[in-house]
């Protein structure tokens, strides 16, 4: 299998992370390279396998549905980039 | 006492409760001893002059029954302290302050330790050499230019140079029992589930640990005694009977069955590492134990099933640094673009690597080739372990297939470096406790390290069989405190 340029461009749109050529390539070289490694899975047959999704042998736990903590405002906005009294602002979305 | 630093933790401890030192003491010997140590660069944030303070707290009115009273502790810059800038050795989160507490820091600090810094680690732990870090290299005590391992390559240091008297790291593939090896220092990867991971920047959700580094096994499982609780802010904890691990430490582990899996003899494996492994079975012979050959036939398909499986639940969990909310912010011409330039400047190239990798592997049409593929064969991984220990009580292996290398050595490889976790990953898919003991030296003088591996929730065991090995292993590490001028 190979990934090519095309393929990496996909990927990093839906990444949300921008590649220009330079990186794009040394990418593709490098996922190449761990795929060809990961490829050996493809050894085993696993067709009557149950994929294991967690280690923890437990069911999620419910819980009753109470406030434990309140009034966080000026804790979730503190760390923000940039704010406007209590929203976080981010470039315009609405033309 | 200008030994101070010299001590283990049990010690201190021991000197703190018998009133010979004082908290204030032993953190201003800590803290010069950091401070004359900048050049191993294991620090992120130093957080002294607060230590300082809150020794001198401590020590107005001790409380001497707590079990870590007035220790200093430099912890990895992993886990978020409120108040304190947390950065996941990342430029993403360089400016992040959490406004809460980990759970593992919480019950340190509970137990009357006090915070003197966060330490170096590879950018959201995704590394084997703490050079992904944002914020540098780090170096290894043992030798100027070594890695120290990774990701909890700061906290290695730190505990190796005596830095801290003793640290936490976090373990997703071996990143506590690698640097551990690396440096001469034990480190213990909890089973999953033992310790909370609320409050611990995520990496992959279904295989992060947290769990203690220290100089001697002793330490290892007083600090594991403090870290392992349940917590239901983690819906991954396990609630079980948990030890009082240090209490209940002994070196009988007559008649206790030790497994040698033959798929870890693998090839190219240096000989001063198949010797090393050889020796371990002959001490672990001297402590009356009883060695039994097994078999982990999907051994060599851990690693691929690991790089699979972990950025996968990586791209998942970064997803989350958007430079919305918290962190660097890229100024974009609109939204989407703010994303990815966010993104693609926030982040180093280890990290954009695998979360490309995750993404990929998670696209529609790759899903079930990759992904589910992984996660059966990580099953026929755990079943492997469930068989062996239906004959055995622990597994015996090497930490890692070589000593630590030079810094720069394997960059620009990234299989090669991978492969450095090729002892450590499988305990991880399977969720089980494994340490690492130091158990001898390379023909350059550099450790090497032992790993004992357990069955799920069984840490005393190998606590205890680490115990009595390392009595007779008796190591010393050769540090000479070159950094110091």
């Amino acid at each position: 299998m190979s990934i090519d340029l095309k393929t990496i461009k996909h990927i990093s749109k839906l990444s949300r992370i921008s590649v220009d050529e330079k990186k794009a390539e040394k990418l593709a070289g490098d996922l190449n390279s761990i795929f060809d490694f990961i490829e050996k899975l493809n050894e085993l047959k696993t067709d009557n396998v149950e994929p294991l999704t967690s280690v923890a042998e437990t069911t999620l736990k419910l819980r009753s549905d109470e406030v434990k903590s309140k009034n966080l405002r000026d804790q979730v906005i503190k760390n923000s980039p940039k704010e406007n009294e209590d929203y976080f602002v981010v470039p315009k979305v609405i033309e | 006492m200008s030994d101070i630093t010299k001590q283990s933790l049990s010690e201190l401890v021991e000197n703190i409760k018998g009133k010979k030192l004082s908290s204030s003491e032993v953190t201003k010997a800590f803290v010069e001893r950091s401070e004359k140590s900048k050049e191993l660069n294991a620090y992120i944030t130093e957080d002294y002059a607060n230590a300082l303070n809150k020794a001198k707290t401590f020590d107005e009115k001790p409380n001497l029954d707590l079990k870590l009273p007035g220790i200093p502790m430099a912890v990895k810059d992993l886990f978020c302290t409120k108040d304190l800038r947390t950065t996941a050795g990342s430029k993403i989160l360089n400016n992040f302050v959490p406004t809460y507490e980990s759970t593992v820091t919480q019950n340190i600090w509970n137990e009357g330790a006090i915070l003197m810094g966060k330490l170096n680690c590879d950018e959201f732990a995704m590394g084997s050499s703490n050079e992904t870090s944002f914020f540098g290299n780090v170096q290894n005590p043992i030798d100027k230019n070594l890695v120290p391992g990774g990701s909890s390559g700061g906290s290695s240091s730190a505990v190796a140079a005596q830095l801290t008297p003793i640290t936490i790291g976090t373990d997703t593939g071996g990143s506590i029992r690698q640097p551990a090896s690396f440096t001469g220092t034990v480190g213990l990867k909890p089973t999953y589930g033992s310790c909370s991971r609320y409050g611990i920047v995520a990496f992959a959700s279904s295989l992060d640990q947290a769990g203690p580094m220290a100089q001697n096994v002793k330490d290892c499982a007083l600090l594991q005694e403090v870290i392992s609780t349940y917590d239901e802010k983690d819906s991954t904890s396990i609630n079980f009977k948990r030890n009082e691990y240090s209490k209940e430490l002994t070196k009988d582990i007559k008649g206790k069955k030790i497994g040698i899996p033959k798929e870890y003899r693998v090839d190219g494996m240096p000989k001063e590492i198949e010797d090393l492994w050889k020796k371990g079975i002959e001490y672990a012979k001297d402590c009356g134990a009883e060695i039994i050959d097994i078999s982990l036939p999907h051994t060599n398909y851990a690693l691929p099933t690991y790089y699979i499986v972990a950025p996968a639940e990586a791209s998942s969990n970064l997803a989350r640094y958007d430079g919305v909310k918290y962190g660097f912010r890229a100024e974009g011409e609109n939204l989407i673009d703010m994303y990815e330039k966010t993104r693609s400047e926030g982040f180093g190239a280890e990290v954009q690597r695998r979360i490309m990798i995750g993404t990929y592997v998670l696209s529609s049409g790759y899903y079930d080739a990759y992904y589910l593929k992984a996660q059966k064969v990580r099953k026929l991984i755990k079943n492997d372990f469930d068989d062996a220990y239906k004959k055995v009580d622990a597994i015996l292996t090497p930490s890692t297939p070589s000593s630590a290398f030079k810094i720069g050595e394997k960059t620009n490889d990234p299989v090669s470096m991978y492969l450095n976790d090729i002892f450590t990953v499988p305990v991880n898919l399977a969720g089980l406790p494994g340490i690492s003991i130091p158990a001898g030296h390379d023909a350059k003088g550099y450790p090497l390290g032992l790993q004992i591996i357990g069955k799920a929730f069984d840490e005393q065991n190998i606590l205890n069989i680490a115990y009595a090995m390392e009595d007779k292993i008796n190591f010393k590490n050769n540090i000479t405190d070159w950094w110091i001028k």
